[in-house]
């Protein structure tokens, strides 16, 4: 644990301490902003309006969660910074699940000050805290999970190009995992749909105020998949 | 406090270290020689317990590194040849990190930051940021990274890399200090660096250990040679230029090539490589010839033509590793 919170500590405060890591806040709340505008800002109902926010919230939400975590492992094995972990007895979860805390404290970090535009909705008409809790949940559950992924390509390569590139393309095609299942029968069209990212899980329950124990399970069941791939990556290639 | 024994690495087909046998005592300096892609830093790394061998066995401190690399993580510092450091953080709280992730106890860390901050001469920039040092106080402070929690054995990959002849003094300095605690393994491929920090020489060659031994054992495995430098002068008057001077020379044994003539085209400089002193026959025979002899310079056998003759020597043969089940 004590290994785990270093390594959470050093990697948040790189973030805070880093000036694209403000532009990457500045950029994903002027994003969220943005699109809020153009997708929601001109529905009658509140709540539809929220639903809105978290609607083009989370695509932000995706891309930013895979450019924060994309470079975590692959940037220090190519500044040679790694050799530092690697040469420490330090297991390679505590270094997965270290950088992986910090990209989503930092996440938190985001959705924590994009709360002034739900925030000025609920005032403006008639929505409950609950909604935008779960509103939220929902948002930090489906960037965890892109984080995870990000952990898990950056994991792969030296390169930070192609970390995000594989990244970007599991992240994608994960949502797409709906839309291919309604060309599949069953039972593979319920699996494919049940393993989609966005669609079901985040789209059909977090995004409209609706909490199902089973669409937390899924993102939790998915963060911890992938951050197993990133230890055992990283466990196949540190002592090799 | 190093056993090694038939250490082996294979980069996919190609060998890249070995087999390689050693054993390095404790409170030892001991110098990995070799030219560029003579297996140093694989060596190293391994080590480290960054890199697994393809075959052999390596022993740190009684403890198998192969069963149980993180107890040996534990009892080591490592520099590798890129300093791993974090640009952002202050060489303090870099080294803060460090003792974290080295399971230094916290009463404990003040003191030895302190000490390595001392030893490293880094006290007065201890609360910059390491991105705005120099190459030399990064590399600096890659060593504080490896020593700061007093491991048994600090491994340094070519500590003297990229530095300015001062900073190489200096970094000497600091090695030569190092050897009072822990003991030392560091690579080079200058002769000079590694035979003025070291009691013992590994020279490696093709991924093998070529040579072992101190200074005066690596140069006593050579026959003695000489090696005589001459300029002549051929006087006003007398015919024949260069080949007067090589006609004049002609019987002395081990005469190199050909004259060439001086920078400021006064004579004609020539070399002579001969297992004995032969400066009193050169020196009969051009005066003899009535020539002009206007510098005679000779030299023994040194390091580094020991580790030049080691390092061209082929390889011995190694059968490939069985291939994994």
């Amino acid at each position: 644990m004590r290994a785990i919170y270093m390594i959470f500590r050093r990697e948040f405060a790189a973030y805070l301490r880093s000036i694209m890591g403000w532009i990457v806040v500045g950029v994903a709340l002027l994003a969220m902003g943005i699109t809020f505008q153009a997708f929601g800002y001109k529905s009658a109902l509140a709540s539809e309006m929220l639903q809105q926010f978290f609607w083009s919230s989370s695509g932000v939400v995706m891309i930013i969660s895979v450019i924060l975590s994309f470079r975590v492992i692959a940037e220090e094995r190519q500044s040679g910074s790694l050799m530092l972990l690697s040469t420490s007895p330090v297991r390679e979860h505590a270094i997965v699940i270290g950088k992986f805390l910090a990209t989503l404290a930092f996440l938190t970090l985001i959705l924590v000050l994009s709360a002034y535009i739900p925030l000025l909705i609920k005032g403006q008409g008639k929505i409950t805290g609950t909604q935008i809790f779960v509103g939220y949940l929902g948002l930090w559950l489906l960037g965890g999970a892109c984080l995870a992924v990000g952990v898990f390509a950056s994991s792969l390569t030296r390169e930070m190009v192609i970390a995000a590139v594989v990244a970007a393309i599991i992240v994608g095609g994960m949502v797409l995992l709906y839309k291919l299942s309604l060309v599949l029968d069953p039972p593979l069209r319920a699996v494919f749909a049940e393993l989609d990212l966005w669609w079901i899980h985040f789209q059909n329950g977090f995004m409209r105020g609706i909490f199902n124990l089973k669409d937390l399970v899924y993102y939790l069941a998915m963060i911890y998949f992938f951050l197993l791939l990133a230890v055992k990556t990283l466990e196949a290639k540190r002592w090799q | 406090m190093i056993q090694v024994s038939n250490l082996t690495k294979y980069y996919g087909g190609k060998r890249a270290l070995g087999p390689v046998s050693f054993e390095i005592d404790k409170g030892e300096t001991v110098g990995f020689l070799g030219l560029n892609g003579a297996g140093k830093t694989t060596a190293l790394r391994i080590l480290a317990c960054d890199l697994r061998p393809t075959a052999g066995a390596v022993s740190v401190g009684g403890i198998d590194a192969l069963a149980n690399p993180h107890e040996v993580r534990r009892r080591i510092g490592f520099l590798p040849e890129t300093p791993p450091l974090y640009p952002e953080m202050t060489v303090q709280a870099f080294l803060g990190f460090v003792c974290d992730l080295r399971e230094v106890a916290s009463s404990d860390k003040k003191a030895k930051i302190g000490d390595a901050l001392g030893l490293t001469d880094l006290t007065a920039v201890a609360g910059e940021p390491i991105g705005t040092l120099s190459h030399g106080y990064r590399q600096r402070v890659g060593v504080a990274q490896a020593i700061v929690h007093r491991p048994q054995l600090v491994i340094l990959d070519e500590p003297t890399r990229g530095l300015d002849p001062r900073q190489i003094v200096e970094m000497r300095k600091l090695i030569h200090e190092l050897k009072d605690k822990h003991t030392v393994l560091l690579s080079s491929h200058m002769l000079s660096e590694v035979s003025q920090t070291c009691d013992r020489l590994l020279v490696l060659g093709r991924g093998q250990i070529v040579g072992s031994g101190t200074e005066a054992e690596l140069g006593a495995l050579q026959e003695p040679t000489f090696s005589v430098e001459l300029t002549v002068r051929v006087p006003d008057g007398k015919d024949g230029g260069a080949a007067a001077v090589l006609a004049a020379l002609g019987g002395i044994d081990g005469l190199l090539g050909k004259s060439v003539p001086t920078e400021r085209g006064d004579g004609w400089d020539l070399s002579i490589s001969s297992k004995r002193d032969v400066r009193a026959e050169v020196s009969r025979a051009v005066i003899g010839a009535g020539l002009d002899l206007l510098r005679l310079d000779a030299r023994a056998v040194d390091l580094e033509n020991t580790f030049l003759r080691l390092v061209a020597a082929p390889p011995a043969a190694a059968p490939a590793p069985a291939p994994k089940e």
